[in-house]
């Protein structure tokens, strides 16, 4: 009980900021410090990212883009991997631990929409294809970049790129639906399908699942294009893949989410593997920490999700999506405090 | 124990001061541990050095770490972004360099014998690798000892060693949780009204141990392997969660 009610003291102390400061070279966020006087500092050491890091930090940030990822279903590497970045991990062990987490959070996603029948295993193979091709692509590109020096700039850009135009497109959609909903008028009558070039492409295929009778070669293509940003940026790519099989393929909403994860989960390991065996930048004991505490913050996330509307939900996440964005674009184009950097050199 | 570590000391006295041979002062020192083992609780650490003067002086403490070679980038303005351009290849850069002494180094020694001994971080002789140009050589040898001091790997400030009655030294050395992995050197210099008279050096190693050693070493030797089993946990741990949460 003393122990209890000095911990107590200690904490309000610290709240009022007469006691201990956090040092001035002290990595962690502030509250981190505040958590640290009610419970113990728990600082791990990473074998793989060669630094100490303090677990409590870890299980926030896993269980809070946990919490993001289950409310909007989408994989969370995408604000993880720019996170693990921030808080000094190494860039290169952030991408390949993060593709690795996303293998564990896929495949409770998609074991979950699996059960509920949301999953077109048939689609999903071919976006898989495209996937192993375009990721097996991307990691090469990755090592290449990377003994350029040039890669930290490539993640960078790609984040900016992406995170801009797909939340832009989410927040875009979300403001148009939220004024739709204002003005009470009905949505616009849309086609089920609308014949453009695509449709004449060959290797047709009939999706039963998806209602689709469409060219092998698009979502072959797409598969191949996410593959290899989620080598580069350690995503699973689905806040790019799920944009894309709903425009670009016409799928039904319901099955897109699951689909999507279905084919992460092969996508990421094969990221995993090709990461591990090109440049030994997995971090098991890192990426198992994010793994528990983001399964856990999906679980809430998704309770508290289903009470959002979905346009209120989607508006949210583009939002969000965006910030992550310009936060990325504004240190490439902001004066760095420091010029000077390390490059990993090839042989030690 | 204790009596073998006194016939250290004692083969210490008698024994000739290898390489650089000063006059016949004498200098005794001993840490409080000659191995740093890396553990998951691993923070970083400090160890203890101490010693003893025979007579009144200066103590310089400099200790180094693996010599590595490092590759050194500058951030320049393209199109509108910054992004890395220029990069020159340093050989022979310790990746730790810890230096402490009894007073401000500049009122220990000259520059000269500073600059001969390797002593203060900006002394090392650091050499570019292929480059003749000698001014920007300069300028990416302090970014490389800026960056190294913002790593906290590079440190050190006088009065960091203490002395008592003119005869017992000791000194904190304190190693980050960042601290590389591999040999290092404890150089002690007893300087005498601006002469080093005497010299003594010990080894220390730093290498990761328990769970930390054999997850590195699995991921640098069996890497396929690695990457199998990182992805056999995962599809585990996902499944788990699901299976937990779904009869919660």
């Amino acid at each position: 009980m003393g122990r209890f009610l000095g911990k107590a003291a200690n904490f309000l102390a610290v709240w009022g900021g007469k006691a201990q400061k956090a040092a001035p070279d002290d990595p962690n966020p502030r509250f981190i410090h505040y958590l640290n006087c009610i419970w113990p500092p728990m600082d791990l050491y990473f074998p793989i990212a060669e630094m100490s890091i303090n677990v409590l930090l870890l299980l926030a940030l896993g269980g809070g883009v946990g919490m993001l990822s289950g409310m909007f279903g989408v994989g969370g590497g995408f604000l993880m991997t720019p996170l693990l970045i921030f808080i000094g991990v190494p860039p290169a062990v952030a991408v390949g631990t993060e593709a690795n987490q996303v293998v564990a959070a896929s495949v409770s996603g998609a074991l979950a929409h699996w059960r509920r029948g949301n999953v077109d295993f048939k689609m999903g193979f071919i976006l898989l294809l495209g996937g192993f091709l375009g990721s097996s692509f991307g990691v090469w590109i990755f090592t290449k970049l990377r003994a350029l020096g040039y890669i930290d700039i490539v993640i960078s850009l790609c984040f900016v790129t992406f995170l801009g135009i797909v939340g832009g497109l989410m927040v875009a959609e979300g403001a148009r639906s939220w004024l739709r909903s204002r003005s009470s008028n009905p949505a616009p009558f849309k086609k089920l399908h609308k014949h453009t070039w695509m449709h004449g492409l060959p290797f047709k295929m009939r999706f039963r699942r998806s209602k689709l009778y469409i060219s092998a070669l698009l979502p072959l293509s797409i598969g191949i294009f996410v593959g290899i940003l989620s080598a580069i940026m350690g995503v699973g790519g689905g806040f790019i893949m799920v944009p894309a099989m709903i425009y670009l393929l016409g799928m039904p909403t319901s099955v897109v989410v699951g689909t999507s994860l279905f084919q992460i989960i092969f996508v990421t390991a094969n990221v995993t593997f090709l990461q591990s065996v090109n440049n030994q930048t997995v971090d098991v004991l890192l990426a198992l920490i994010l793994v528990i505490s983001s399964v856990v913050g999906a679980q809430l996330g998704t309770a508290f999700g289903s009470k959002l509307k979905s346009e209120q939900l989607r508006a949210l996440l583009g939002i969000l999506v965006l910030a992550v964005g310009c936060k990325v674009g504004f240190d490439l184009i902001v004066t760095p405090a420091h010029l000077f950097s390390f490059a990993v050199s090839g042989g030690h | 124990m204790k009596i073998f570590r006194h016939f250290i000391i004692l083969g210490l006295l008698l024994a000739p001061a290898p390489a650089v041979a000063f006059s016949s002062s004498s200098l005794v020192v001993d840490l409080s541990s000659n191995q740093i083992e890396i553990k998951t609780d691993f923070t970083g650490t400090n160890l203890l050095l101490f010693g003893a003067i025979d007579r009144k002086g200066d103590v310089v403490v400099v200790v180094r770490g693996p010599l590595r070679q490092e590759i050194v980038r500058r951030k320049e303005r393209v199109a509108g972004i910054w992004i890395n351009r220029a990069a020159v290849t340093f050989d022979g850069v310790p990746g730790y360099n810890f230096v402490a002494s009894s007073r401000p180094l500049s009122q220990i020694a000259s520059e000269e014998t500073l600059r001969r001994l390797q002593i203060g971080s900006e002394r090392l002789r650091l050499k570019p690798v292929g480059l003749a140009d000698e001014s920007l050589a300069a300028e990416f040898r302090t970014g490389l000892i800026d960056l190294k001091k913002r790593e906290a790997l590079y440190s050190g400030k006088p009065g960091q060693v203490s002395i008592r009655s003119a005869k017992l030294f000791r000194a904190d050395l304190k190693f980050p949780s960042n601290v590389p992995t591999g040999s290092y050197t404890a150089e002690i210099y007893h300087f005498d009204s601006g002469k080093p008279v005497s010299v003594s050096r010990t080894k220390l190693s730093v290498q990761k141990a328990g769970v930390e050693a054999a997850i590195y070493n699995y991921a640098h030797e069996h890497s396929a392997l690695y990457g199998i089993v990182a992805i056999l946990i995962a599809l585990f741990a996902g499944w788990l969660g699901g299976v937990i949460f779904r009869k919660a």
